[in-house]
């Protein structure tokens, strides 16, 4: 207990620099636990206490969880690649072939932000078919099982307004193809997708578009929806636990 | 201000008991249970923060590692004069894709996902998916001439537009669920089958046809859409 490094710490802890910051004593009884939860503000959304068979990894092999690692990856990344990106053509263009060039590290920044994005999509989805085979949409989770489904698709918006942006074939005619389905709407089909688009065909003006939409409009419904996903988990009664599996035996 | 008087009085008769009891009522919908069968409860800080901080720290190895050996694909400058030949969205559209090259824009591209946006926000909101229960327990006999009959249907119309990549699946489902019909294990692999519920057999057809859709869509489409082997050649 007495060694240097506690003996730092101990020191440390006792600063009015330090207990002006964290407002709580060492983390040591269940009192002051609760509120290194409650009273932090990127915290408080989680319960203070968790049930121990939600913890195990097979309860929802954290894909909840690493949904909001991932977005939060991307944010980060993605913030980085918006110092080397101008969103017109053929600007876009050559700002990808400067990543791999001519910026240090371009090319794995460029590569972490690609990965995260396709993870993102397949856990979400493992995410929600995960829940759907827990039941962990039955009530009292009903609202929240429909806020996950808007997530699911922001992050395929989110994914797909992010495939147009590096400019090249691959990601024009993915949206080409994407967009005139939007064409087949009764009615309307061709209206949405001038607005879609900001014109009759995949130019700079959808690039604008799609670039606005993936780096504000969309990461901030996330982040909102987000947010109210996993407050809704605490609120609602933390993880769906089960005692028993479908088919009467204890799995767990 | 006048009050009308309550409907409902409280208060002490002459045969009451003096000592009060308590009553539970318990509706159709709502169970009793002993909250102790979820097991106990750890404090978040340090139990929980300290396993997502583990799962955040695989998760970074595990991208950084992919990161330096797969480098994400650039292609030639976008050119809206040069067709290629096939066009693909993103993998997790191709399924959609997958279903334009059998049925009508309209149905394919926003009558489908349209119904499968709404199917799946109801789902919380149905008796049938909240109570889950075995399919083949109730009236045996008559469900399995609805389901059949459904499947049938189904498979005849899949067969009209030769959508034969969503016939495989919905086959494949429908074997399994006549499996369970006939089968009289109550353990191992079929004994489970035999417990799942109408909207487990629901959602796995769906799963298996959106998985049969999107590998197929992904790796098996070549130029103009016709079948191609993933490890053959082709000039593309």
């Amino acid at each position: 207990m007495a060694t240097p490094f506690n003996a730092a710490l101990e020191n440390l802890r006792a600063t009015r620099v330090w207990k002006s910051i964290f407002r709580r004593g060492p983390a040591l009884t269940n009192r002051t636990r609760s509120i290194a939860v409650f009273g932090n503000l990127f915290l408080h959304w989680l319960p203070v206490k968790v049930r121990e068979k939600s913890l195990r990894v097979r309860a929802a092999y954290y894909l909840g969880s690493l949904s909001l690692l991932l977005f939060i990856l991307l944010v980060v990344t993605g913030v980085l690649l918006m110092f080397y990106y101008h969103p017109a053509a053929p600007n876009a263009y050559r700002d990808m072939k400067d990543l791999r060039f001519v910026v240090s590290n371009g090319v794995f920044l460029r590569n972490m932000h690609r990965i995260g994005a396709h993870l993102m999509v397949l856990l979400v989805f493992w995410h929600m078919f995960h829940v759907f085979y827990r039941g962990g949409y039955k009530p009292p989770h009903e609202f929240n099982w429909v806020i996950g489904v808007v997530l699911l698709l922001i992050t395929l918006f989110l994914s797909y307004t992010g495939y147009l942006l590096p400019w090249d074939q691959l990601a024009f005619w993915a949206v080409t193809v994407g967009t005139n389905i939007i064409s087949a709407m009764p009615v309307i089909g061709s209206k949405v997708r001038f607005v879609a688009l900001g014109g009759n065909i995949v130019g700079e003006n959808a690039l604008l578009r799609f670039y606005v939409l993936h780096v504000v409009i969309l990461p901030l419904l996330a982040f909102l929806f987000i947010g109210v996903h996993f407050w809704r988990v605490q609120k609602d009664g933390g993880l769906t636990v089960r005692t028993r599996d479908d088919d009467g035996t204890n799995k767990d | 201000m006048t009050m009308e008087p309550t409907k409902i009085e409280a208060g002490f008769s002459s045969d009451a008991k003096k000592e009060p009891r308590r009553i539970v009522f318990i509706t159709r919908n709502t169970s009793a249970k002993v909250t102790d069968e979820r097991g106990p409860k750890l404090m978040t800080y340090p139990n929980l923060l300290v396993r997502e901080a583990i799962v955040f720290e695989v998760l970074v190895v595990i991208m950084v590692l992919i990161a330096l050996f797969w480098d994400a694909p650039l292609e030639q400058l976008a050119n809206p004069l040069l067709t290629p030949n096939p066009a693909k969205a993103p993998w997790y559209f191709l399924g959609l894709q997958e279903l334009l090259h059998f049925f009508p824009p309209f149905v394919a591209g926003i009558l489908i996902p349209t119904l499968v946006l709404i199917a799946l926000v109801v789902i919380p909101y149905f008796k049938v998916n909240v109570e889950g229960k075995p399919l083949w327990d109730e009236n045996p006999g008559k469900r399995l001439g609805i389901v059949m009959g459904v499947v049938v249907a189904l498979l005849i119309l899949l067969a009209v537009f030769d959508a034969w990549t969503i016939i495989v699946p919905t086959a494949l489902v429908a074997g399994l669920l006549l499996t369970a019909y006939f089968s009289k294990a109550s353990t191992g692999w079929l004994g489970i089958l035999r417990g799942k519920s109408l909207p487990w057999w629901i959602m796995t057809w769906f799963i298996a046809t959106a998985i049969c859709l999107t590998v197929v869509g992904t790796i098996f489409r070549g130029p103009g859409w016709s079948w191609v082997w993933p490890w053959g050649t082709h000039a593309g």
